[in-house]
């Protein structure tokens, strides 16, 4: 928080805020002081929030019209999209905000990865986000469950089934999961229950992670710490907040595109059949933003290492900040870094690829390969490249490089690279 | 630091958490259990299905808990193919006279052993089962042959009503 006193300029401010100092915060806010050269990956922060409460209010008018029962869920789903009014509208809202959320926090997560934003101070900013995005992935499986479609039942099924990976106790946590034999209206009734929680827990998980952000401040693209407030940073109004509306909007056209134009690409038509737990549909997949590590537990022949190895691909994330041991956060000054992010990128792309072929042939074979080279980036790549890697020069300011100055030596942290300057 | 000596209190402290540990777990144990399967889900434990016209090799589906139950009049050649497996070929040995009493009907649960898909009859390169959702092979005595699934599809508990009922649970 700020460490400026704040005095309200209103009498019955004054009043107020010496009982509730709400004022104080929102002049925090306000003022916060931000780094000025904050580029558009840094706007997905707005857009993520825009998304959540997108998902809330489309989800809480959905609700009123919904019933959670294995007899009546999939027509109450064709009766808000026939009957109800605007009823197609809310839910295409609803089913491709999903989408857009998990694009957003994906790109969320590689600008962070991309510039070191998980390093020290910000380890704490990063574990509640991997918090929250596995809440994400919860929210989003159980709300596909819903519609009680023959992908929701399949899918519910075999991600239910998962957990009968674990020895011994496996079994029983399934059965406690469905509460009876097989995924039926016991299993709807409570994924209901908690598809409409887990969004306010994600809430709260919000507010902590930018609670916890607002203590060392944004990182930048530079990567470097800087003096606030200082000529380095402007005020978060109105320069970020325009900046983040702006963005906001270019983001809603891409939305509005899938909602208006294209409503049911990201779906997979067998959600259209009714559930039928005869029948497993011949090609079962997950939606799109759950594909990558669909893949990684396929590519593994043993049923509990495959459930470990797309657990595992998860939680390593929330590891990042020691596995990598470089103490410059910014890919700019990282040039091998650099090429083994994009190799990275490309092989989690590869991975959702896969990830919605059949699991056979040279698909596994792919599959394989790029679920090793996802663990071996973690483990083995990035513990090592902290210390090979050559950086280059870091500046001691935002301004600085900006105004023409040469690189202060004092601010380089790298020795190798120092060396280098100093010969010239 | 002297040595504590145990005294009244310390015993009281110890009594209160131990009370209070115990409270805590009585209040907590019923909103975990309730989610268990009910007393309306537990009653449909049992199903009778009459298989008077099921033919050798064809598989009827029946509904059992919410989960199919396959039912499959063998013929003398899958008898025959179904018995003649060795054991060290198999990922989990079972013997098919185990599996099957009478060795003209499998009685089976149908779902994959793997992560819960039905299989689909008469496919894969055993001649068996085939599940369509990770590529789980299953021979004619429903044992797993190849693919990620780590064992036999399960045989309920059934019996023989009469020559042509059977009751499944």
């Amino acid at each position: 928080m700020s460490d400026h006193e704040y005095t309200p300029k209103s009498k019955f401010g004054k009043w107020f805020n010496d009982r509730l100092p709400l004022l104080t915060l929102a002049n925090h806010l306000t003022d916060y002081p931000t780094p000025k050269n904050l580029n558009y990956w840094w706007t997905f922060g707005g857009i993520l929030t825009f998304c959540l409460i997108t998902q809330i209010v489309t989800g809480l008018v959905l609700a009123m019209h919904y019933i959670a029962h294995a007899d009546m869920a999939f027509d109450s789903v064709e009766h808000i999209m026939r009957d109800v009014n605007y009823g197609w509208l809310i839910r295409y809202i609803h089913a491709n905000g999903a989408s857009m959320f998990f694009l957003a926090v994906y790109i969320h997560i590689f600008r962070s990865l991309f510039y070191g934003s998980y390093k020290a101070p910000r380890e704490i900013i990063w574990i509640i986000g991997i918090i929250i995005y596995l809440l994400m992935m919860a929210a989003a499986f159980m709300g596909y469950v819903l519609p009680w479609g023959q992908m929701s039942f399949w899918g519910a099924t075999v991600i239910t089934n998962l957990f009968s990976a674990i020895p011994l106790v496996g079994e029983g946590i399934v059965t406690w999961l469905w509460g009876g034999y097989s995924v039926d209206n016991p299993t709807l009734t409570r994924f209901f229950t908690l598809h409409y929680l887990i969004p306010f827990l994600i809430l709260g998980l919000v507010v902590l992670h930018i609670w916890a952000l607002h203590v060392p401040g944004n990182n930048n693209p530079v990567g470097i710490d800087i003096k606030k407030p200082s000529k380095d940073t402007v005020p978060f109004h109105p320069y970020i907040v325009i900046k983040d509306a702006f963005a906001l909007l270019m983001f809603m056209i891409v939305f509005a595109f899938f909602v208006f134009y294209t409503p049911n690409i990201l779906g997979h038509a067998d959600n259209y059949i009714e559930a039928n737990p005869l029948v497993t549909p011949a090609h079962i997949v997950p939606e799109w933003y759950l594909l990558p590590f669909y893949a990684i537990l396929r590519s593994v022949p043993d049923k509990l290492l495959g459930v470990v190895a797309m657990l595992s691909a998860i939680f390593i994330l929330a590891a990042l900040p020691w596995l990598d041991t470089s103490k410059i956060r910014s890919a700019v000054f990282r040039p091998l870094y650099k090429q083994f992010y994009w190799i990275l990128v490309a092989d989690v792309l590869i991975l959702g690829y896969v990830g919605a072929m059949p699991a056979e042939g040279l698909y596994l074979l792919i599959a394989r390969v790029a679920t090793a080279y996802y663990f071996i980036h973690f483990l083995v790549i990035l513990p090592i490249l902290g210390y090979k890697e050559r950086t280059l020069p870091v500046p001691l300011s935002i301004t600085d490089p900006v105004l023409g100055g040469i690189p202060n030596l004092a601010g380089v942290r790298n020795n190798e690279s120092l060396k280098e300057q100093s010969l010239k | 630091m002297s040595e504590k000596k145990t005294n009244r209190r310390d015993f009281l402290f110890t009594a209160t958490y131990a009370v209070g540990a115990v409270g805590v777990g009585a209040t907590i144990w019923p909103m975990i259990d309730q989610m268990n399967p009910d007393a309306s889900v537990k009653a449909l434990a049992s199903t009778e299905v009459d298989v008077s016209t099921v033919i050798p090799g064809k598989t009827i589906t029946v509904l059992w808990r919410g989960k199919p139950v396959f039912i499959r009049r063998r013929t003398q050649d899958e008898i025959a193919e179904a018995r003649s497996v060795k054991l060290e070929d198999l990922k989990h040995p079972e013997k098919d006279e185990d599996r099957a009493a009478n060795p003209e009907w499998l009685v089976m649960l149908g779902v994959c052993t793997h992560l819960g898909c039905v299989p689909l009859d008469q496919k894969g390169e055993y001649n068996g089962w085939f599940c369509p959702c990770h590529g789980s092979h299953y021979d004619i005595s429903g044992r797993i042959r190849k693919g990620p699934a780590p064992t036999n599809m399960e045989i309920p508990k059934y019996e023989f009503v009469n020559a042509n009922t059977i009751k499944i649970g």
